[in-house]
Parts: structure tokens; sequence; C-alpha cells
């Protein structure tokens, strides 16, 4: 028989990382499975202003360097794998991974974040890195005095454009609607900002270029009008940058945990799922407000319920 | 790994016989900085089989539009100048990076 976890928790973004660090210090025997890079979407942060203490040096990266540093020094394990299927209907929990390898637990906590929601027009994948970006901090620069499109309509949508004028020549946000979704004091902000202008009622219906960005075809919601956008002479390129929300990373728990319409886990008290010694934390649940702050709270929460369901049963 | 700006690209990459591997990144770019310590790792590993360099976007931003990168991180692969393969964005982990180099050496 194969070793059984304590704890498996997947997903090392905070919320993962701080219920390690408290199943770890908790002594339970824990690992920390992360399907690629450490740190979930913080770590595209250059900045994190808002994280109690990380006044200092705080990038998204460091920060979850330090949280992960914090949890070897407990014994937390690592591991690389992406969970394929998962089987929470025993006492003990079986996550098959994608390249064979199966894992035992007694407990899991699902802390498998979100990632950011694609626009699913065609030429879109073909044009990201290439002119289409999600990823305003990484990519901004490369706009530097041209025209940058905005997709979306709010708060991190009209955040993000206001970040984009410090770099481009005129940043449009194109939205869906006749108004902005964001909140008012944002909204004002914008709509002060000379360097900000806006399609309203409008998608994106296709991508087009040559290896770069070169043209994008609006469709006009209301009246399903066609319009085509044109890349500049100058530069022969422009930006679109999409910030349309997020899809919670939930398809492989579909059919084992009970899931609300949008894909979130909706947990009862404590943090718990509808299945016994399955606890979800971070941004994969359903609630209010998803920071940093409120995911390394979950981790902590679901890491002492884990530990609380384990000395409960007899294993 | 061999840091390249602006004015020696053309010379390192563009000019060379076999094998080369250009890093872009920027000071901006978090994902960039973080992915690169495994890319350097891999630079000992191919080491005399390609050539690693890396190239800061932020003080080079037409020469890396010149070469279709408009995102970050961007790892992209040439063969004797020519661009052969890239792994961009999402793609640009290190398994798919190695997978690159390995497919093509």
């Amino acid at each position: 028989m194969s070793n059984i976890y304590d704890l498996v928790i997947i997903g090392a973004g905070p919320a993962g990382l701080s219920a390690g660090l408290y199943g770890a210090r908790a002594k339970m025997d824990v690992l920390i499975l992360e399907k690629e890079k450490k740190g979930g979407q913080i770590v595209t942060t250059s900045d994190v202003a808002n994280y109690p203490g990380s006044i200092r040096e705080a990038t998204g990266p460091t920060l979850i360097g330090r949280m992960v540093e914090q949890c070897e020094e407990f014994g937390a394990k690592f591991a690389v794998g992406t969970v394929e299927k998962v089987d929470f209907s025993k006492d003990v929990k079986k996550l098959m991974l994608e390249d064979g390898k199966e894992i035992l637990a007694k407990s899991v906590i699902i802390a498998t974040g979100a990632y950011p929601r694609k626009l699913n027009v065609p030429g879109e994948k073909e044009f990201t890195g290439k002119g289409v970006s999600y990823c305003a901090t990484c990519d901004a620069d490369f706009f530097t005095d041209m025209e940058v499109y905005c997709v979306g309509g709010g708060d991190t949508a009209v955040e993000e454009a206001m970040y984009l004028t410090k770099f481009a020549s005129k940043v449009t946000i194109i939205h869906r609607r006749d108004e902005l979704r964001a909140t008012k004091s944002i909204q004002e902000k914008a709509f002060k900002n000379e360097k900000i202008d806006f399609i309203w009622n409008s998608t994106i219906d296709e991508i087009k270029g040559d290896g770069i960005v070169e043209e994008m075809i609006l469709k006009d919601t209301k009246t399903g009008e066609k319009t085509t956008i044109k890349a500049p002479e100058e530069f022969g390129t422009f930006g679109i940058f999409v910030f349309i929300g997020y899809v919670p990373n939930t398809d492989v728990f579909k059919g084992e945990i009970e899931l609300n319409e949008k894909g979130y886990i909706e947990t009862c008290q404590n943090l718990k799922t509808c299945k016994p010694g399955i606890f979800a934390a971070g941004d994969i649940r359903e609630k209010s407000l998803r920071q940093v702050i409120t995911a390394a709270a979950d981790g902590a929460i679901a890491a002492i319920q884990a530990e609380k369901h384990i000395m409960s049963k007899e294993y | 790994m061999l840091e390249l700006t602006k004015n020696t690209f053309e010379e390192e990459v563009l000019k060379t016989q076999g094998l080369t591997l250009v890093d872009y990144w920027s000071d901006g770019c978090e994902p960039c900085k973080a992915l690169m310590p495994s890319v350097e790792e891999l630079a000992k590993k191919y080491e005399g089989k390609v050539k690693f360099c890396k190239l800061n976007t932020t003080k080079a931003r037409r020469l890396a539009i010149s070469q279709r990168v408009m995102g970050l991180p961007a790892i992209v692969l040439y063969k004797d100048g020519e661009k052969l393969d890239e792994c961009t964005k999402d793609d640009a982990n290190i398994k798919n990076i190695e997978a690159m180099i390995e497919k093509n050496i």
C-alpha cells in the first residue's frame, strides 16, 4: 500500500500555501500539488499593496517565495503534477494524475483558483503574445506610444485601462453594455482620463493579422452591425487586453463536488464541501472578495478543519 | 546565459549558425523572472548544443516587435538565424521549453 497523506492540497497559490503552512505546523503529513509553477495568479502582480505586512519589497513572486519557504521549513512537501481525475467517495481519497501516478489522502483541500476568461473568438489564441494579452504588467511596455484596446467593464478592466494609459498613446475600452460595471469611484477616474475612450455595446468578433495583430472586427451587440478596426500605419499593430472576468479551475471535480452555475464551489460552514474530508479554499469558492488575504485565511481554516476531520476518523 | 542588447542581437542571434534560444523578458514581467532560474538550468544542461541568450525587451521594444514578440514570457528558438519555434505566455513553462529544444536538437 502506498503512502496515505494526512492532507493533500491541490494548488500552490496563497490559499494552498497557507493551508500547507497550517497543516504542516499541525504535524500533519502534507503534500502540496501544483501543476506548473507555484504562486497562482498573484505572481503576475508587481506590487502587492494590500496584504497586511506586504509594504516592503512585496512583489507577487517574492511574497509567494516566502510562503513556500515557510511551508518547507515546517515540513510540507511539494510535487509537480496535474490532477486528471478524483475519487472522493471513500474515506481514503484518491487523486489520479496525468502521468498515471496515484495519490492517496485522508483529507483534500481544493485550492485550484481561477484563470482569466477568454474571448473565445477566432484569432484570439493565435495572437496571444502577439498583441492579445491578459496581463497588463507583463506586456504594457510593448505598446508604448501605440493604441490599445481594453475589453471589459468591471473593476479590473477599468483599472488596467488606466494603468495602460501610462504607456499607450490612447486606450479604448470596449464594453458589451452601454455602461460600466466598475465601482463608481473607479469609473469617475476613467471618465476624467483624457487618454481613455469608449466603444459601447460592442464585442470583438474576430482578430486578424500576419504574425501580429493587424486588425479586428467588432460587432454591435444591439444591431449586429460589424466594423473593422485596422492598425495605424505607423506601428502596423495595436494591443488588445482582455479583462472579462475569471473562470474557476473546477472541471476535474465535476460530478464529485457540487458546483454552482458559474462553476465555483459553494462551501458550507468552515469551508467544508458536500463531501466529508474535502475542503475548498481561495478563489475557487463562491465568495464576495477574492484577494490574497481572503485566500490565505481560507487556507488556514481549511487546514485546521482537515486536521479535525482526521482526528474524528479512524484511518 | 548571454545577455543581449539591441546592438548585439543581430550578430549573436540572426548571424549565428546552429541553435540559439532567446529568453525575452522585461523588468515588469514577474512570470518571466519566476521562469528565468529554470531556463538558466537548461542553459547548463544544453551547454555546447544550444546557445542560450536573454533579452530585456524594456530596452529593445522595437527589436522584440520586429521578431513578432509582443507578449511575455516568450522563449524563441532560432536555427541559423531563422525563427524555428517558440513558447509564449501560458505555453512558456519549463516542460514545454525543454520539449521544444529536444524536438529541434
